[in-house]
């Protein structure tokens, strides 16, 4: 007992110290500043450009790019949560899009009911599917879901309860590494193949769609285009600040101490599974706020964002930016987000080969990514050409 | 002119075949068959019944096309025939000797025609024709047939037939037709003794035969009898159904067998994790398809030919990825995961490419189609019983190479301890090589097999990868017998929860089940043991 609130008392001296200075904890951080910098500018730049600048100046963003953008920050907040545990935990999770599409369901759950009686059917009560189906009135789990808090809510807790009970049977029973990968992997094709059903009552094959506004905005308007790209960007800034934190303090600590040595950390004396659960329900959690910032900017969710293949190219995101870095993460996801867009436009048939590729030379050639190479190029910079190290031996790289 | 040139060549072709026909010998069918191309409705009738009275073969598919209104005669020589359409205009072949006798226009041709009289006549003539027919088949069917209607006409039939009867099968149905009858009879000894002979039967309408009785009947004695011999059927039938379950079970367990088993040796002894193990599939079952448009005249000996090919083909793409990418990447498993993912993605996009990104029809060989029917309610494919056959095969073949052979020695040298198995001169690098290429080569065998149960598409690997890990993991890794157990249990255990769950949700019951069992036996269901155990 007196051990313990020993503890806790140290926690709160930690916290306090920490409390005092949100930008402090940057000033170590070279590349958070920077991420957050270009964040903050982005957020105010780009709205201004899309509104106030005219429609044929060489300066305005037209409404598609920006909800493009959107899109691309949700990928990024989504990319950050997978380092959390990954780059930092050593979890590999081959499921983490399906807290994205849970979190992403419950805000499409929303949008649903706001439609009201606009749908083909006119139905104000039931969502069109539903009526398709005859059925003839709303189930349980659809309940509350009107309510704006209620759905904000659930975006957060179901995300979270699903990674708290799987995490909680998967880390007791010191499921790792490669087991975990594919045991979560199966978790979200089971997710895939449920979410198709139509009997669950979550639109089956065409999920849910055609929503009309959100809080009484209009989802089409330019204004509430760019709002939602600016609460999007906010998010990641916070997303970022949040986990930057976490893995600074103590506690992260402990976590990357897991990540590279399980049994020493353990027999130290931390409940390591408790730590991990910790960090995957917290990567859970943004994860499905990542999700609910995006279906409102894409008006869709459907099934096909739980199938495997969309994990694991969120697990290429992250490889590519740098593990290990979180703004890396983010990095990743635009980068390779952004070259799908283009390739799949331009090249339809080269994309495939081109992320394939991806894949095979971050893993071979770059483990670091492309912060690593970045950081390698500097230090290369810096240096005087044949360097010689501590030990006085020529430094290879 | 064409047209002209076809009516001559037409032409000749009948007073050739006409001329041959007389050669022939002019039996009773020739003669009596011209005849129904004239004349009265009544009169065709009388001819009609002639003709039945005949034992003649030639007469059932007369009678057949006559009913379906596609016996025609050419005007010019009154020859009958029958008709289908071709793209020059009507072929016509001749109902006497099936010869081809030539392409017409509509209007040199009649049709010879039935009304709703003749054609109730033409319908029994036919049954009782098929009775007769000397293809146990037919005749078989034409019996099953007769059983839906049972009364005096058929009883007698059944009777005539009875004595001839060889085959034992149709013996039986017949024994069938004849108690069904007894069971309207008066005497109530007969009513009881046919329905204990009926509860040896399968057929659906001995079934309702007996409900009826039960429901009609006010006789004690009969009702008891026709419960007791009703529950007998029941339980047959069930049983039936779950043998069904179970060889339903056991052939999807063979395919999990089949695509798991590869993964076994590169996952399981070698602890790579392969995501292009479908893709490599998919190769498999491309070549067959490959093979198959090269040979399209010997649809049975391409798929011998390509059992070894697809080996070949992927066994060569698997060294390959392990020398260019995996060898890179020992000893870092998550690495090696995305890496081999990547290259999914582009065996994937390479195929695609190829061969456009629609399925594409593989065909089965006659031996493989068609099934083996035990009764009524049970029959098993042939190509589930050969995959099944094959699957045990090549688990078996497997386990010899790694048994018997000094490959497999060298492998299992290597999987257990690397260091030391260098030390005793193994060359490792040539042995992580072979290991790969055999895992791969037999995911490519899995591909022949699995072009012959699904589409052939770009997507084929990829529905199948996730399946194949799960049966690795749930038998245990590095271990061929916890592949073979764990692939069968998995593919029964999802047949019998299907009838109550449905397909879709039975699959996922069965994930869920993966994962829970993982939690309480995380190697599996026979984790590898001793020295050889590490992380």
């Amino acid at each position: 007992m007196d051990y313990s609130r020993k503890k806790a008392a140290e926690w709160k001296i930690n916290i306090m110290a920490r409390q005092s200075f949100i930008v402090d904890f940057l000033q170590n951080d070279k590349g958070g500043q920077m991420f957050v910098g270009i964040l903050l500018t982005a957020m105010l730049v780009v709205p201004v450009l899309n509104l106030f600048v005219p429609t044929d100046s060489f300066f305005h963003v037209p409404t598609y790019t920006v909800t493009l953008l959107g899109k691309y920050l949700a990928y990024a907040m989504l990319a950050i949560a997978l380092d959390l545990v990954w780059g930092f935990c050593g979890i590999l999770s081959l499921g983490h899009a399906a807290f994205f599409a849970l979190g992403g369901y419950a805000m499409g759950m929303y949008l649903m009911r706001q439609i009201g009686d606009r749908g083909v059917y006119g139905n104000a009560e039931l969502p069109d599917f539903m009526v398709f189906l005859n059925w003839t009135e709303l189930p349980w789990y659809w309940q509350g879901f009107d309510m704006f808090w209620f759905a904000m809510l659930m975006v957060i807790v179901v995300p979270g309860l699903l990674a708290l009970v799987f995490g909680w049977l998967a880390f007791r029973a010191r499921v790792t590494g490669v087991y975990l990968s594919i045991i979560t992997q199966a978790l979200t094709y089971a997710l895939l193949l449920a979410f198709f059903m139509n009997e669950l009552g979550f639109g089956g094959n065409n999920g849910l769609t055609d929503f009309k506004d959100i809080l009484g905005y209009d989802l089409q308007a330019d204004t509430t285009r760019t709002t939602l790209f600016m609460l999007s960007a906010l998010f990641l800034i916070l997303t970022y600040l949040v986990t930057r934190f976490v893995i600074t303090s103590k506690l992260g600590r402990v976590v990357v101490a897991i990540r590279d040595a399980e049994d020493r950390t353990r027999f130290i004396g931390y409940k390591v599974e408790s730590f991990k659960l910790w960090i995957f329900v917290l990567s859970a959690v943004i994860a499905g706020v990542a999700g609910a910032l995006f279906v409102p900017q894409v008006g869709i969710i459907n099934p096909g964002e739980f199938s495997p293949l969309n994990s694991i190219e969120l697990v290429v995101w992250v490889a590519i930016g740098g593990r290990a870095t979180l703004y890396g993460a983010a990095l990743g996801a635009v980068v390779v987000n952004y070259s799908k867009s283009y390739l799949t436009a331009a090249f339809p048939e080269i994309w495939l080969f081109a992320l394939g590729g991806l894949f095979l030379v971050v893993t071979i050639f770059m483990p670091k990514g492309i912060i690593g190479v970045w950081n390698q190029f500097r230090a290369k910079l810096s240096q005087p050409k044949s360097s010689k190290d501590v030990y006085g031996k020529e430094s290879e790289s | 002119m064409i047209m002209f040139s076809c009516l001559f060549f037409a032409v000749i072709n009948i007073s050739y075949s006409a001329e041959e026909n007389k050669l022939v010998a002019t039996d009773a069918f020739t003669e009596m068959l011209p005849q129904l191309t004239s004349g009265s409705l009544s009169e065709r009738s009388s001819v009609i019944e002639q003709l039945s009275n005949l034992d003649d073969l030639r007469v059932l598919p007369v009678f057949q096309s006559m009913l379906k209104g596609k016996l025609y005669f050419i005007k010019e020589n009154l020859q009958p025939g029958f008709i289908s359409r071709t793209d020059e205009g009507y072929q016509i072949i001749s109902a006497l000797n099936n010869k081809i006798m030539g392409v017409f226009e509509k209007n040199k041709l009649k049709k010879i025609r039935v009304n709703n009289k003749l054609r109730r006549e033409l319908r029994s003539y036919i049954a009782h024709l098929r009775i007769k027919s000397p293809d146990d088949k037919v005749r078989k069917e034409a019996v099953k047939e007769l059983l839906k209607n049972v009364d005096e006409e058929t009883v007698k039939i059944l009777i005539a037939l009875n004595v001839k009867e060889k085959n034992e099968s149709i013996s039986e149905l017949i024994a069938v037709g004849l108690s069904v009858w007894d069971l309207k009879s008066e005497d109530k000894v007969v009513q009881i003794s046919a329905i204990k002979t009926l509860s040896k039967s399968l057929l659906p309408e001995v079934k309702n035969k007996l409900i009826e009785i039960i429901e009609s009947s006010e006789d004690s004695d009969t009702k008891k009898a026709a419960k007791k011999s009703l529950k007998q059927i029941d339980s047959k039938i069930s049983m039936f159904g779950f043998l069904e379950n179970l060889v339903f079970g056991l052939s999807l367990g063979s395919v999990l067998l089949l695509i798991a088993v590869g993964l076994a040796i590169t996952f399981g002894v070698m602890g790579v994790i392969n995501m292009a193990h479908g893709e490599l599939m998919m190769l498999g079952a491309y070549t067959t398809y490959v093979v198959q448009q090269m040979l399209p005249e010997h649809i049975g000996a391409s798929i011998f030919i390509s059992i070894p090919l697809a080996f070949v083909v992927a066994g060569l793409f698997g060294i390959a990825i392990e020398r260019f990418v995996i060898r890179h990447l020992y000893g870092r498993p998550l690495e090696t995961l995305l890496a081999t993912f990547g290259i999914s993605l582009i065996l994937q996009q390479m195929v695609r490419s190829i061969f456009g990104p629609t399925n594409q029809a593989v065909e089965t060989p006659l031996f493989m189609s068609g099934s083996l029917e035990i009764n009524s309610v049970f029959a098993i494919t042939y190509n589930r019983l050969y995959i099944f056959l094959f699957a045990i095969t090549v688990l078996l073949l497997l386990m010899l190479i790694l048994k018997k052979t000094k490959l497999g020695l060298q492998v299992r040298a290597v999987s257990q301890n690397r260091t030391m198995a260098k030390a005793m001169g193994v060359k490792s690098e040539w042995v992580d090589a072979m290991t790969f290429g055999l895992g791969s080569g037999i995911a490519g065998v899995a591909g022949v097999a699995l072009s012959q149960l699904t589409n052939v598409g770009p997507n084929l690997g990829q529905g199948y990868i996730i399946d194949s890990f799960m049966v690795v993991v749930f038998g245990g890794v590095g271990n061929l017998l916890g592949t073979f157990v764990g692939a069968m249990s998995l593919g029964v255990f999802n047949k019998f929860l299907e009838p109550w769950s449905g397909a879709v949700l039975a699959k996922i019951l069965v994930l869920i089940f993966i994962i829970l069992f993982i939690q309480k036996r995380p190697r599996g269901l026979f984790p590898k043991k001793g020295r050889g155990v590490e992380d």
